[in-house]
């Protein structure tokens, strides 16, 4: 067997009982299915009224759709953090399976988890009155890049995850480092507010790209008033998004890999 | 390596910034035999453990474990190996069928056989009427027997248990000691690690005595307590006032120190003729008019071992 068939083999294993837990576990699955409606909800009405209504709202689930997939990468740090804290791993260490399976699998699990959340928060925001205004084959496209930029901040939490010292570092390091790089993006204000360095961080911060992107695949403009983002990564949104993904996976994967390798439990 | 040497290490050593946690050990373990790993916290057994299941490279030294070099051929180590750390490492919210069958499907098991194998040793370890309840509903001991059957499931020629009954109340430790005699008794090879010399002298055939990551001892039970001398004699008195003339008594009949415990009254000593120097030392008491409670002739226990090997014990953290 190749070593990438066992990986894909072993991983699918490692997936099936990531989703068992998250099955399971209550507060998992609250953290994945109500999270996304109370995001959704939140920003509509508290933020809405005062930055546009039903522009803004159209405008904001983009932004909200990326948020949230980012942030279940969350899952993927505290999964394998815990799985380290209760020797889990060092038995999976001890198997003759694939170095690349656990990861591969916690990474997937987390992919399912983020389309259910995607499928939830639709909903939702069919309710609160968005729409998909682009073609189908764009909306399909619109939710495949979603998933690819989240699987990429998997492998960033699961580097995060692995060097955590323990359960309760990850649960804050998990989610900490996420607020600026999705606030610091057009994913609830356009950039041009911004001052001048933070704006030039939000232009080139693959976040605004990803959004931008699903803003235009769906075919949700900004509100009046509120200016796009300018500049190359806004011009080439697609392009820049989906190259940041790939750099982002080429970086962190092996880099995630190297460390499960040495990696000793707590 | 010699085909009835199932694992063997040469000189292994490994730094955790200035501590030495293994300081050159050396071990061989013929095949089908019980190696007991005996030492205090801290004195490098889990250290051994983790490298001998490609866990830890070691900073120099060799090791093979079934014939496959530990650093060299790691995958082929994980395939003959079957380990169960420190702390049962299951699957909570997995039920105890599904730990197995992952387990199994992991070992590179088709299906079918993965669900065989696991529903075999659910059986075997008694698990039956819990096997499709969540493994968080179940007792320390059930989670210890469940995490051991999870070492077995690809019958692995080499079983590397790591303090298997830490943290077990009493009743879970006599039903892991009972699991792993019927493993050794299936022909399994097998490694242990523990802080408790009674489960050394039950469990292995042989016993390698552990301290600040250096051999310091090894032999059979029996031998290490040989190494220690003869069975000690014990005198209970009824009276405080006869422990000076008990004192005075044994200490002509035995040899080396006498001990006492002034709290039981009771006198100890080591004495080189066995029920010989008890008669003697009863008939002298019993001239001297002293009263005895009751008396004893015990072969010196492994605690009494490492003691006299590393002056201090087994419990002190080092």
């Amino acid at each position: 067997m190749t070593v990438l068939a066992q990986g894909l083999r072993d991983g699918r294993i490692v997936a099936w009982r990531n989703l068992l837990n998250v099955r399971r576990n209550t507060e998992w699955l609250m953290a994945a299915v109500v999270q996304p409606i109370m995001f959704v909800l939140l920003f509509a009405y508290v933020f809405g009224g005062a930055l546009g209504g039903s522009d803004y709202r159209e405008f904001l689930i983009a932004g909200i759709f990326v948020q949230t997939t980012a942030f279940n990468s969350a899952f993927t740090v505290i999964g394998l953090c815990s799985d380290l804290q209760k020797g889990i791993i060092d038995r999976f260490r001890s198997l003759p399976m694939s170095r690349l399976a656990v990861l591969l699998g916690r990474t997937t699990s987390d992919l399912v988890v983020s389309s259910m959340a995607l499928v939830i928060m639709s909903l939702c925001g069919l309710v609160v009155g968005w729409r998909i205004r682009g073609s189908f084959l764009d909306a399909v496209f619109a939710y495949l890049l979603l998933l690819l930029f989240g699987f990429a901040m998997s492998w960033v939490g699961a580097l995060v995850g692995l060097s955590s010292p323990s359960v309760e570092v990850a649960q804050s390091a998990g989610l900490m480092w996420l607020f600026p790089v999705t606030f610091i993006s057009s994913a609830f204000v356009g950039a041009g507010t911004m001052p001048g360095p933070l704006r030039a961080i939000a232009e080139w911060n693959p976040f605004t790209a990803v959004i931008q992107s699903v803003r235009d695949l769906f075919g949700n403009d900004a509100p009046p008033g509120m200016a796009p983002p300018a500049g190359w990564p806004a011009e080439h949104a697609i392009l820049y998004a989906v190259l940041s993904s790939l750099v982002i996976l080429a970086v962190f994967m092996p880099l995630s890999v190297a460390k499960y390798r040495r990696v000793a439990s707590k | 390596m010699p085909t009835d040497t199932a694992v063997r290490a040469e000189a292994l050593v490994k730094t955790f910034g200035s501590t030495r946690a293994l300081d050159g050990i050396d071990l061989e373990i013929t095949t089908g035999t019980v190696l007991g790993l005996l030492g205090p916290n801290g004195a490098g057994k889990t250290t051994a453990v983790r490298i001998l299941t490609t866990l830890l490279r070691p900073d120099s030294g060799r090791a093979w474990v079934a014939g496959h070099d530990v650093l060299a051929e790691p995958n082929l180590v994980r395939k003959s190996i079957g380990l169960s750390g420190q702390y049962a490492a299951v699957d909570e919210n997995l039920t105890g069928f599904e730990n197995l069958y992952m387990v199994g499907r992991l070992y590179g098991m088709n299906k079918p056989d993965a669900r065989t194998r696991a529903t075999e040793l659910i059986n075997r370890f008694r698990l039956t009427d819990a096997a499709s309840r969540p493994a968080k509903t179940y007792s320390g001991g059930m989670r210890r027997r469940l995490d051991l059957a999870g070492a077995l499931v690809a019958e692995p020629a080499v079983v590397l248990l790591d303090e298997p009954t830490t943290g077990l109340d009493p009743r879970g430790r006599l039903e892991t000691w009972e699991v792993i005699g019927e493993l050794v008794a299936d022909g399994a090879t097998v490694l242990l690690t523990t802080q408790y010399l009674e489960e050394a002298d039950q469990l292995a055939d042989t016993i390698l005595v552990i301290d600040h990551g250096r051999v310091i001892a090894t032999g059979t039970a029996d031998q290490l307590k040989g190494e220690v001398g003869g069975e000690r004699l014990e005198i209970v008195v009824s009276e405080q006032s006869e422990v000076d003339t008990t004192k005075r008594v044994l200490a002509e009949i035995g040899t080396g120190e006498v001990t006492v415990d002034q709290h039981g009254r009771r006198v100890q000593v080591v004495v080189e003729a066995g029920a010989k120097s008890l008669v003697e030392a009863l008939r002298r008491l019993d001239v001297e008019g002293v009263t005895v409670l009751d008396v004893g002739l015990h072969r010196p226990t492994l605690d009494d071992v490492f003691l006299s090997l590393t002056g201090h014990a087994t419990e002190e953290d080092s």
